[in-house]
């Protein structure tokens, strides 16, 4: 056994580090947020040319740093650390996660894309009535000649407003839920008869409903075998749920971080309020739960190409977010009046984390699908 | 022992009833179902409907213009309230300044303040906490020294910041804690003042919460000259009205009809909204995962309900609220955020899209269905309840010493 990284990955994990904390500071990203355009496209630039991690799991034949999923866990637990907006999750481990797996003339074309910062993808797969199962599709694609023609309605599909490329899920055949049947593509985000409903998330990022009306795509945009699609969508997505869990340990580690020094700081009744042994033992359990995404994101991480990956996969999304949800909640409770505030970093970092809770499944939908793979 | 109501409750719930219904504005009820903030005129339309009724003062005494109600009508007009989906009125004025004013203030103080808190023409607010003063409440430092003026009648000249201030952005008048003796023991060198707004060196500065609300403030007070004869109590005896006001700030809170009626939206949303898994589709009040939880939920709204019953039964057989209350504070706040819980996972992914500021007149639609995009918001303020008045933890250490001798 051996839970120690690399010097590469240590030096991927510092440079992001020291670079998100020297600049991706907690005003520099409200003013990102609130500005028009709702991210930063310099930091993105950075991330392609100065940190080079927009190439951390790719292939060095395409430019990349020959990483996989653990160099996607290093960054996005950095990520949520800095409480980071910009598109990763959905560019590099979502997007590049399916030209991966697809490889051929689409990946040649678009990974090197990715790595040098010109594309951002948006997954558009979600739709209003499916909740959490990626099989509840009723967009579809109809083959229209050499290609398809492209019809449905996307439900918040974060980084939507920011993205060159989207990533659809679609039938080319078969009923609702049905396994079979599920195509993906990815399309160029202003191809015609795409319209876009853009809006904030609560969490600070942005996100679209998107409307496809009879959109023309080439057979070169499929990704994967037609109607084959749904086990490589729960691949990347359980990838990308992966990669979700170590965001949530870089946003509890810095909830309980901050409530910890703020309990040392806030005085009442002649003493700091980290005294009183019951928040105390709060803190103690908050602790253990961060401890725990840690670990579970590292089980999920490591097993992703094994066969129980799915099982491992919602074991760890369970876990994290029940403690996303403890922590995030308790950090505000120790905080006070002051926890509410839209002022103090602290309510932000519970607000992502009271959405990666239920980002690509919530702790009930986890349970089950573990219960239904449980030996 | 008897769990049934009489006839003559019975006969007030159906008047109560008939009387919200008829009477309370249906875009006010549109806007609480889903839980939008409400404004000024908002919040004192239903407020001069009731006060015509003669219903405002609903813990009042006759003799202040209340409805002398039992405690046993008290609870049905505050669950008939709930039924008919009808607001709150604001506590300040009702149930926290009014009270401390008709048990300790002097006949003028009562005869300028009570009628105007009845009718609404008065908006108070409370100026209880300070930066660092808030659990630790008799640590306050706003000061109010006494003067003669060129008039030769004595005031208080205040200095001081207060902070977490509800609406106070709207109020006419606030009720403060203030120090004026800053050489005994904290507890009692405090007085307690009642400050008209429009009193010069007084700024009000909004503080925005987590769900992007304008509901409570930051308020300074700079050489702000007050009349001595604003004082309730006598001066340094402050804190008996301010634990006083205190017992009646927590008995409002448990709020059981309201999440009675939160309950009831949760499994509407739940009827609702249509949970898939694998090729299995089904509403998601049936998942079992969910539908566990929305009944522990009403489980443990049952055991709240008859608690407080149990305790508004003592105290109309005599024994005011006492230390119990805390345990209605505790367990009616967590099941209220349980409540903003279910309601956030029930609407899966439409939880995140943020929809604040299309005012008045811009008819812009939400994003997904219309019970769904309040929910993140309402889930995020609702962290305050086991924080305002009294965190839970304080609640608890009340409990330990008053009723288990801890
Ligand atoms: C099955 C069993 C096997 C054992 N085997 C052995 C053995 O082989 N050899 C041996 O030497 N001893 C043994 N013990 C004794 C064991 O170590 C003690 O029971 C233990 O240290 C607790 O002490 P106590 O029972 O006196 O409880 P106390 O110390 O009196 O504690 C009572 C309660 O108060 C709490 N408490 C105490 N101090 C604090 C504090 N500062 N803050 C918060 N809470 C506090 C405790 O957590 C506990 O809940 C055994 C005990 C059991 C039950
Ligand atoms: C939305 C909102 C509206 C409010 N409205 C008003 C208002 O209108 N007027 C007004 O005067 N005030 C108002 N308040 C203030 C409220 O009463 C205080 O926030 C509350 O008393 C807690 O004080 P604090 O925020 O300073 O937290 P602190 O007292 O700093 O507490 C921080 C944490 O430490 C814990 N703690 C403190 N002491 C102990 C102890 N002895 N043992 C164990 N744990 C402890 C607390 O429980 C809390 O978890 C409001 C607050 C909020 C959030």
């Amino acid at each position: 056994m051996d839970f120690n990284f690399t010097d590469e990955q240590t030096m991927l994990r510092d440079s992001v580090g020291r670079y998100l904390s020297d600049t991706y500071t907690f005003d520099a990203r409200m003013t990102a947020v609130n500005g028009d355009s709702g991210w930063n496209p310099g930091v993105w630039k950075a991330f392609a040319e100065e940190l080079g991690i927009l190439g951390a799991p790719f292939a060095e034949a395409h430019g990349g740093l020959g990483g996989g999923a653990i160099e996607n866990m290093i960054v996005m637990e950095e990520i949520g650390k800095a409480l980071v907006i910009e598109p990763y999750l959905q560019t590099v481990v979502i997007g590049g996660g399916f030209l991966k797996a697809a490889g051929g003339a689409l990946a040649d074309a678009v990974i090197p894309q990715i790595i040098d910062g010109s594309a951002v993808i948006a997954f558009a797969y979600a739709e209003p009535q499916g909740r959490y199962n990626l099989a509840d599709l009723r967009t579809t694609a109809k083959k229209d000649g050499a290609g398809y023609v492209l019809n449905g309605h996307k439900a918040v599909v974060y980084a939507a407003p920011w993205a060159t490329h989207f990533i659809v899920t679609a039938r080319t055949g078969g009923s609702v839920r049905e396994r079979s049947g599920v195509s993906v593509f990815l399309i160029p985000a202003n191809a015609a008869g795409i319209t876009r409903r853009d809006y904030p998330t609560v969490d600070g990022a942005r996100a679209s409903e998107v409307y496809f009306e009879n959109v023309a795509i080439g057979a070169d945009t499929l990704i994967g075998a037609e109607g084959e699609g749904l086990p490589l969508v729960e691949q990347v997505v359980d990838e990308a749920t992966a990669a979700v869990c170590a965001e949530g340990s870089g946003v509890v580690r810095k909830l309980h971080e901050g409530t910890l020094d703020y309990s040392r700081q806030r005085k009442q009744f002649g003493k700091a309020i980290g005294e009183f042994q019951v928040l105390q033992h709060r803190m103690v359990d908050m602790f253990m739960e961060v401890e725990q995404a840690v670990s579970m994101t590292l089980m999920a991480t490591l097993r992703l190409d094994e066969r129980d990956r799915a099982k491992h996969v919602s074991s760890a999304k369970n876990k994290i977010s029940r403690g996303a949800r403890f922590v995030g909640q308790n950090a505000v409770q120790i905080h006070g009046g002051i926890g509410i505030s839209n002022e103090l970093a602290i309510g932000h970092y519970f607000k992502r984390a009271s959405m990666i809770e239920s980002q690509f499944g919530d702790a009930d939908y986890h349970l089950r699908r573990y219960e239904s793979l449980m030996d | 022992m008897d769990l049934n109501f009489s006839a003559e409750d019975i006969a007030f719930r159906d008047e109560v009833r008939t009387f919200i219904a008829d009477n309370y504005p249906a875009g006010l009820r549109a806007k609480s179902e889903e839980g939008e903030e409400l404004s000024k005129e908002d919040f004192l339309s239903w407020h001069k409907v009731l006060a015509a009724k003669g219903w405002a003062g609903i813990a009042w005494p006759v003799e202040y213009g209340g409805t002398g109600w039992t405690s046993v009508q008290r609870y049905i007009f505050a669950e008939e309230s709930a039924r008919g989906d009808a607001m709150r009125l604001l506590p300040f004025g009702l149930n926290m300044v009014g009270p401390v004013i008709y048990t300790f203030g002097t006949p003028e103080q009562k005869a300028k303040f009570l009628p105007r808190i009845l009718s609404g023409a008065d908006w108070w607010c409370q100026g209880y906490s300070e930066p660092g003063a808030g659990s630790d409440l008799a640590n306050l430092r706003t000061k109010a020294e006494r003067f003669t003026g060129d008039d030769g009648k004595e005031y208080y000249r205040v200095n001081g910041q207060k902070t977490w201030t509800t609406l106070a952005q709207h109020a006419d008048w606030i009720f403060c804690l203030v120090r004026t003796d800053p050489t005994v023991k904290p507890q009692e060198g405090i007085s307690f003042l009642l400050i008209d707004m429009k009193t010069p060196g007084i700024t009000v500065r909004p503080i925005i919460t987590l769900g992007g609300e304008h509901e409570v403030n930051e308020v300074w007070l700079e050489d702000v000259i007050v009349p001595v004869e604003n004082r309730v109590f006598h001066e340094n005896k402050g804190w008996t009205c301010a634990k006083f006001l205190l017992a009646h700030e927590r008995t409002g809170i448990a709020g059981v009809a309201a999440s009675k009626r939160g309950v009831e939206r949760i499994k509407t949303i739940a009827r609702t909204e249509i949970d898939s898994f694998g090729d299995d589709a089904q509403p998601l009040l049936a998942n079992p995962f969910f539908k566990r939880k929305v009944a522990e939920l009403e489980i443990d709204l049952t055991a709240l309900e008859f608690t407080e019953l149990r305790t508004l039964a003592g105290e109309s057989s005599g024994k005011g609220p006492g230390p119990e209350s805390s345990l209605l504070k505790i367990k009616g706040t967590e099941i209220q955020q349980r409540i903003t819980e279910l309601a956030l996972e029930a609407v899966g992914h439409y939880g995140a899209p943020y929809f604040r500021g299309f005012g008045e007149g811009d008819n812009e639609h939400p994003i997904g269905p219309d019970y769904a995009h309040r929910a993140a918001p309402t889930y995020f303020n609702m962290r305050k309840t086991s924080i305002y008045g009294g965190s839970n933890e304080i609640q608890r250490n009340i409990i330990a010493k008053m009723v288990l001798g801890l």
